[in-house]
């Protein structure tokens, strides 16, 4: 016995891709159908595994360095090619030396002044700003990459980010809400380094990124971009980004937890 | 665009184009390379096609309305996969996928977390697919394409997006499940 659903609407659901009242529709039909409940599941897991799993691969250096010499690269492009090619730089390893690179930088952005980002949900630069967070979340399901303090205690992760961010964020682990807390990291988002805390939602993972803002505290607002969905606020002088594949209202879930 | 026009030599575009191809397209140089390497399912292979799509876009930069680079670049390299397919591997095209011998599978999401640790076994059923099949998965779980953007790169309706995943997914399910328990398919042979 199959539902019909499973085979089309459900992949539009799982990939965000519905509008809001087929997607309603559908979430009443799943109160009905254990099938498409179950096939939902499976998906999802497939969909998390096939995520973590690291199946995406990089291009060889070799690809790069031919195309800027046959585009006959501009002076700044054959002395820094990486400066064009990637413009924000994936960590690809762990060393000691990472953090002093990471002090550096942090330092040096909060020297410039810049350390502010631009609004999540304004113009133009808000797009750009979804892009690169959606970037920073895919990045950090590359293996290796999710958490640089793995911990399940708030009272770890909170003190690991005092010393290497000039903000605190907040830090609360919301495992009796289904939302465990599974770590923290630094990542870097434009260039300037934002606090990431790393939930758990069933089998997949939220990324919650958060950096220092001058603006008015704002109410949740929501969007999605490449089947991602996200939540974007602002509180006491912090702007907060909850970004996953999980569902848009498990996110809100989440976002009123942490906003209480 | 018309990617099938072979220029003499390349087009040496302006200073503000080159930057304005250096911002708009190299960011996606890996996405680029990933297609091509699912497509063609080896790097070598890849980085050939991927290097001469990329000069391909730069060639009809001139071409491009600005809207989506990555769509726009992957589209070239879909169609440089394509061609390089017909060509050296013609046998990969024509495997169509049979849907009566592979009836809806039932996976249990455990069976799928253990065959999930295993990135060989992954690529190993992804590989298994018809192209068709591994690059709408390829272009919506690892590069994060909309439907919309799927579609624009593969040429395909965007109603039919939705379906060619779900098809591709249930495949993929079955690669999985016949992966995890060959010892019973080996029973059944014998029997």
């Amino acid at each position: 016995m199959s539902c019909d659903m499973t085979h089309s609407v459900l992949h539009g659901y799982l990939d965000g891709e519905l509008d809001a009242a087929r997607a309603a529709e559908f979430e009443r039909h799943l109160l009905s159908c254990p099938q498409c409940v179950a096939e939902l599941e499976a998906q999802e897991t497939l969909r998390s595994t096939i995520q973590r799993a690291g199946l995406r691969e990089r291009a060889p250096e070799k690809v790069r360095r031919n195309l800027h010499a046959a585009i006959g690269g501009t002076a700044s492009s054959t002395t820094e090619p990486a400066k064009t090619v990637t413009p924000i730089r994936p960590r690809t390893s762990m060393r000691p030396t990472w953090w002093l690179t990471l002090a550096a930088a942090a330092v040096f952005a909060i020297v410039l002044g810049t350390r502010f980002l631009p609004n999540l949900t304004q113009g133009r630069g808000g797009d750009e700003m979804a892009t690169a967070i959606v970037d920073a979340h895919l990045r950090s399901l590359q293996p290796g990459h999710l958490e640089d303090v793995i911990s399940t205690d708030q009272h770890t992760v909170k003190p690991w980010f005092d010393g290497r961010l000039d903000f605190a964020p907040p830090v609360h682990d919301f495992v009796a809400d289904g939302f465990p807390l599974q770590g923290g990291r630094l990542d870097i988002v434009r260039g300037k380094t934002v606090a990431v805390l790393v939930y758990g939602r069933r089998k997949h993972i939220i990324n919650v990124f958060i950096w220092p803002t001058s603006e008015q505290d704002s109410s949740p607002q929501q969007g999605s971009q490449l089947g991602y969905n996200w939540v974007d606020w602002r509180k006491g002088g912090m702007e907060l980004v909850a970004i996953s594949d999980v569902s848009a209202p498990d996110l809100v879930e989440l976002q009123k937890l942490i906003a209480k | 665009m018309s990617p099938g026009v072979e220029g003499s030599e390349l087009d040496v575009l302006d200073i503000q184009e080159r930057a304005r191809f250096e911002q708009l397209v190299l960011p996606h140089v890996d996405a680029a390379f990933n297609l091509a390497r699912w497509v063609l399912r080896g790097r070598n292979d890849a980085e050939d096609v991927a290097q001469e799509a990329l000069l391909r876009a730069y060639r009809f930069f001139r071409g491009f309305n600005g809207a989506d680079a990555r769509a726009w670049l992957l589209q070239i390299v879909r169609n440089a996969c394509y061609s390089w397919l017909e060509k050296n591997r013609p046998m990969d095209l024509s495997t169509e996928f049979d849907e009566q011998h592979y009836p809806q599978s039932s996976v249990t999401p455990e069976s799928l977390a253990i065959a999930g640790d295993d990135k060989d076994r992954l690529t190993r059923a992804l590989e298994t697919l018809p192209p068709r099949f591994r690059e709408v998965l390829v272009l919506r779980e690892l590069e994060g394409c909309s439907y919309k953007e799927i579609a624009s790169i593969t040429s395909m309706p965007i109603g039919s997006v939705m379906s060619a995943l779900s098809r591709a997914r249930q495949r993929l399910q079955q690669s999985l499940t016949q992966a995890v328990a060959p010892k019973n398919l080996e029973a059944q042979r014998e029997l």
